[in-house]
């Protein structure tokens, strides 16, 4: 077999955990038994802000079969309270959380009691004899409700929790000599996950050992493991945490949740194990939500079109707490890091404010702050390129980071390196006939229906480095380990940091190991989501699964096979660098003559040691990690083209085309990559089009169940297209670069684009996401009441 | 214990008779996964919209979150764990792990009972078809492109068979 055929790296390999899953045999956290467990269950805050004045719990406490009902101040004697404060955002202030409230509710579906029983059904019965004797107060649920409301924390001043400035050039000097500039305002709705697994966790705790055996739907075990430790004050070593199957994640099971350590706590005051799975709508109520932000922007531009300022001030509500242990301003500093980050603008100012409201907190969805970014930056091309007459794609070209022209110190203050947004344009377009479309457009117009086509640059943060967590002061780290093992059977076991929620890392990692020890694909086994089998490292967060994870495997598997080559070189009585491995069979350099197998080699470095030279030491269970050191941020980018058409009497957008060049540097699995391109993708149409938590002005929630908050179904999604630039990251060995949050990044601002085009004729534009018929609807409406009035004038002079 | 009032519920899970006596208010899919240890069948939302918990009953596919336990006395149930055991949906599993039509896997089970339905009744479905025919079952995690690929291709492959 030629060197060529054999290699792993860059096939499109089957998941091996896909084959239980397709038959029903998945291990999700409520499909784990647990004998004696108890249901827990929560009494959350009807109000969006309200005093706790009494509670009265005596009667929920005599229904048979509940075990415990306990108040916030019960649960706060078992553990420490936590504050989200980044120590890299320099002023940043954060109230003190407790797992369920005490003395007051600020967010509507804040937990205020917990109760454990026999069922969840029981338990559910006991949370309706529940009695609070609440005194409401007045709640700021809008962004600009809240920075101009009361301190929602008194200790905090006022509800800001954040307020920073970037600024590169000479903003005034650049626009007062603009030929152009264009201003707009744009606001993005609340949206989040919807894990079609919500939120689940059952804990166990043995008092005799004082150990904490839990299983979670979470992303991130071993920062789970530290944090149970740290605020429940056990020993760290006595904590396990362990992520079996999760179903979907996206950022929405990466923190810590007041109801999860509650959950922990009930096992260790029952002393029972304790089941907690969200309903569905407690998982709206509750889970951590994305996006709400109001965005001011200007782009100022000369006249042939190139970039010469940026300015925005964004407005982030991010709920009534910050997010813990990561904080929540990592949306709004990706924002003024990644505004018009594709391009060379010299001078720009980005303001951004975080501010606490009376709403759940708001956190880490997938592609943390990039869709916004990309939203305002690429409206803004558009809006620029129209005013001054010229092709948006050609203004594009000109304002680009050109490919190859080294690291870029970029105005958001960000170092971007090996950018490649030229070939990626270039890829995107080979596809797809611009001209051939206009004409179609044209044709449209005079039939009275609306086309438009949208196009959105970005460039991505993907696989977050040493410093940015580094210095938040938060157990967080951006390093990923692997111990590769060779077993006395010759096939090999990796335990790995990295964890999969159905990415496929563990597959990835599967396959780079195979290659890097010389083993075929079906000889290599991956443990993940366990924080006491595998090595510490990050799990699963800003798409560094291939980038960071995968490389730490890669580097394992590679001292392995040194490993094994040093023992058969001492077996045979030859120098390593005489033999090579593959699939499994160490073979002459020079000849390709058969030697011996991997096989061999570890019987002999398991079993029968004494037939090695005196003093020889086997080392066949070899860990190796990896972390970005000095880089914040890994850098890629892509770009993604929509084409809509718009019902102009109903207001719907309809999905025709969506188009997506991507650079992801060494492709390891193609086809999971491009799905998980395609499924980021779907989630961003989500954005663009449906989903929205909407809540009252006062933070009442009006969106509770799945029939009100709209997610993409089969019907409204085309068919994806996915295309490739492969430029490998210089920075690791392997060179792989993240994707799972590429889709996402870009979707948006595309549907908004191409909205935007197809509305252009009736004078119509529309600057808040999703895009709803409502808002469709009115904008034409808007358009429309101009030319009628102008039209009426004419009318009245002839 | 609870004084939860219970019902004796007798029907066929899979070919095999089974008889508990569960809560009134149990829902279907609560005792498949609950008191049967069929955790293939997966709970979504509870209200009858995310399609994961979708079965078979009597050869029709329904929400087993909208039913109760009770309801489904004397009837005949199949979950995924019976249609991969009989070998029925074996030719759309292959095609779904060709084609990762899978992330998460919790969709899957329900998007297989869907399919297996649809392939039932429609030889050679269209890709509109299939859309449509799997709108009531969210994925979140793929986008649908490749399911709608796998469910192409098991519809293909079965004809092929014929
Ligand atoms: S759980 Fe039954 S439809 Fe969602
Ligand atoms: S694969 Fe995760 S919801 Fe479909």
């Amino acid at each position: 077999m030629s060197a060529a055929t054999d290699q792993e790296v860059g096939r499109s390999r089957v998941r091996p955990r896909a084959r239980r899953l397709v038959a029903g045999r998945g291990r999700y956290t409520d499909d784990i038994a647990a004998p004696r467990a108890v249901h827990v269950a929560f009494y959350r805050s009807p109000h969006p802000h309200a005093r706790i004045k009494a509670l009265e719990l005596s009667a929920a406490r005599a229904i048979p079969g509940v075990v415990l009902v306990a108040s916030g101040a019960d649960i706060a004697r078992h553990c420490k309270p936590f504050a989200g404060v980044h120590r890299l955002f320099i002023g940043m202030k954060a109230a003190d959380q407790l797992p369920v409230a005490v003395d007051r509710a600020c967010w509507q579906g804040e937990p205020v009691v917990v109760v454990a029983a026999e069922t969840r059904a029981i338990a559910e019965d006991a949370l309706d004899l529940i009695e609070v004797d609440w005194e409401p107060l007045e709640g700021f649920g809008t962004p600009e409700g809240a920075l101009a409301g009361p301190a929602i924390h008194e200790q905090l001043g006022d509800n800001i929790g954040f307020d920073g400035i970037t600024t590169t050039g000479d903003v005034a000097t650049a626009i007062a000599g603009a030929a152009v500039v264009v201003e707009d305002t744009f606001r993005f709705g609340r949206h989040t996950g919807v894990c079609l697994e919500a939120r689940s966790i059952l804990a166990v705790y043995d008092p005799q050992e004082q150990s904490l055996v839990v299983h979670e739907s979470h992303q991130c075990p071993a920062q789970q493991q530290a944090i149970f430790a740290d605020l429940m004050g056990l020993p760290e070593h006595r904590v396990r945490v362990i992520c079996p199957d999760v179903g979907g994640a996206f950022g929405i099971k990466q923190q810590l949740y007041g109801d999860e350590l509650a959950t922990c706590i009930v096992a260790k005051m029952t002393g029972r194990p304790a089941l907690f799975v969200a309903d569905r709508v407690e998982s709206f109520a509750s889970d951590i939500h994305a996006r709400e932000h109001v965005v001011k922007a200007r782009m100022a531009f000369a006249h042939d079109g190139s970039i010469l300022a940026l300015t925005l001030d964004d407005l982030f509500a991010v709920g009534a707490y910050s997010q813990y242990p990561r904080s929540s301003i990592g949306e709004a500093s990706h924002v003024a890091r990644l505004t018009g980050a594709p391009y060379r603008i010299p001078a720009y100012q980005a303001r951004v404010r975080m501010v606490y409201q009376n709403k759940p907190p708001v956190g880490h969805y997938r592609a943390v702050g990039h869709p916004i970014a990309c939203a305002v930056g690429e409206s803004l091309i558009d809006q620029g390129a129209r005013a001054l007459g010229l092709d948006p794609i050609a203004v594009r070209r000109l304002n680009q980071i050109r490919d190859g022209s080294g690291p870029h110190a970029s105005h958001g203050a960000a170092v971007l390196e090996g950018l490649t947004l030229d070939a990626c344009l270039d890829r995107l377009l080979a596809g797809f006939d611009v001209t051939d479309f206009r004409r179609e457009q044209a044709a449209a117009r005079q039939r009275g229906s609306l086309l438009g086509l949208g196009i959105a640059s970005f460039v991505e943060l993907a696989g977050t480095g040493a410093p940015y967590y580094g210095e938040s002061g938060a157990p967080v780290t951006a390093q990923e380990a692997c111990l590769v093992r060779l077993e006395p059977s010759g096939h090999v076991r990796c335990q790995a940091s990295a964890t999969d929620q159905g990415q496929g890392t563990d597959t990835a990692i599967g396959q780079a190991v195979a290659d890097a020890v010389g083993v075929a694909f079906d000889d290599v086994e991956v443990v993940s989501g366990d924080s006491a089998a595998c090595p510490p490292g990050g799990g699963a967060w800003a798409s560094r699964g291939a980038s960071a994870g995968v490389e730490a495997a890669v580097r394992a598997g590679r001292a392995l096979r040194a490993e094994i080559l040093r023992l058969a070189g001492l077996i045979l009585q030859r120098k390593p660098e005489q033999m090579y491995v593959r699939r499994g069979v160490i073979r002459d350099a020079v000849t390709g003559a058969e030697l011996i197998t991997i096989r061999e080699v570890a019987v002999i470095g398991h079993y029968r040691q004494h037939l090695l030279p005196p003093g020889t030491q086997p080392d066949l269970s070899l860990v190796r990690s990896y972390v970005p050191q000095n880089q914040a941020f890994l850098t890629t980018n892509g770009i993604q083209l929509a084409t809509v058409s718009i019902d102009p009497g109903l207001g719907e957008v309809r999905l025709l085309r969506h188009r997506v060049a991507h650079d992801s540097g060494t492709v390891i699995n193609p086809q999971l990559l491009d799905e998980q391109i395609r499924g980021g993708v779907v989630q961003g149409l989500g954005a663009a089009l449906f989903e929205e938590i909407r809540y009252g002005e006062d933070g009442t929630l009006g969106t509770g169940t799945l029939m009100d908050y709209l997610v993409p179904l089969a019907t409204e999604i085309p068919d994806i297209e996915v295309v490739h630039v492969t430029t490998a990251d210089p920075s690791t060995t392997l060179g792989a670069k993240g994707a799972g949050e590429a889709g996402t990044a870009g979707a948006a601002a595309a549907v908004l684009n191409a909205v935007n085009d197809a509305l252009a004729p009736l004078g119509a534009r529309v600057s808040a996401l999703p895009l709803t018929p409502e808002r469709v609807l009115a904008a034409i409406a808007a358009a429309s009441s101009v030319p009628a009035e102008a039209l009426s004038r004419q009318k009245a002079g002839t | 214990m609870s004084s939860e009032a219970e019902i004796l519920v007798r029907l066929t899970v899979n070919g095999a008779v089974v008889a508990r006596h569960v809560p009134v208010r149990r829902s279907l899919a609560d005792f498949l996964r609950h008191d049967l240890g069929l955790t293939g069948t997966h709970v979504g939302c509870e209200h009858g919209v995310c399609g994961a918990c979708t079965i078979r009953l009597d050869g029709e596919i329904v929400r087993s979150c909208l039913l109760l336990a009770a309801q489904a006395d004397g009837a005949a149930v199949e979950t995924v764990e019976g249609l991969t055991e009989s070998g029925e949906i074996a030719a759309l599993q292959q095609a779904f792990l060709a084609r990762n039509a899978l992330q998460c896997g919790f969709c899957t089970p329900g998007m297989l009972v869907t399919a297996a339905d649809l392939l039932r009744t429609t030889t050679t479905p269209t890709r509109e078809e299939i859309r449509g025919a799997i709108s009531a079952n969210y994925c979140r995690c793929t986008g649908y492109h490749a399911i709608v690929d796998a469910i192409e291709t098991a519809a293909t492959s079965r004809t092929g068979d014929r």
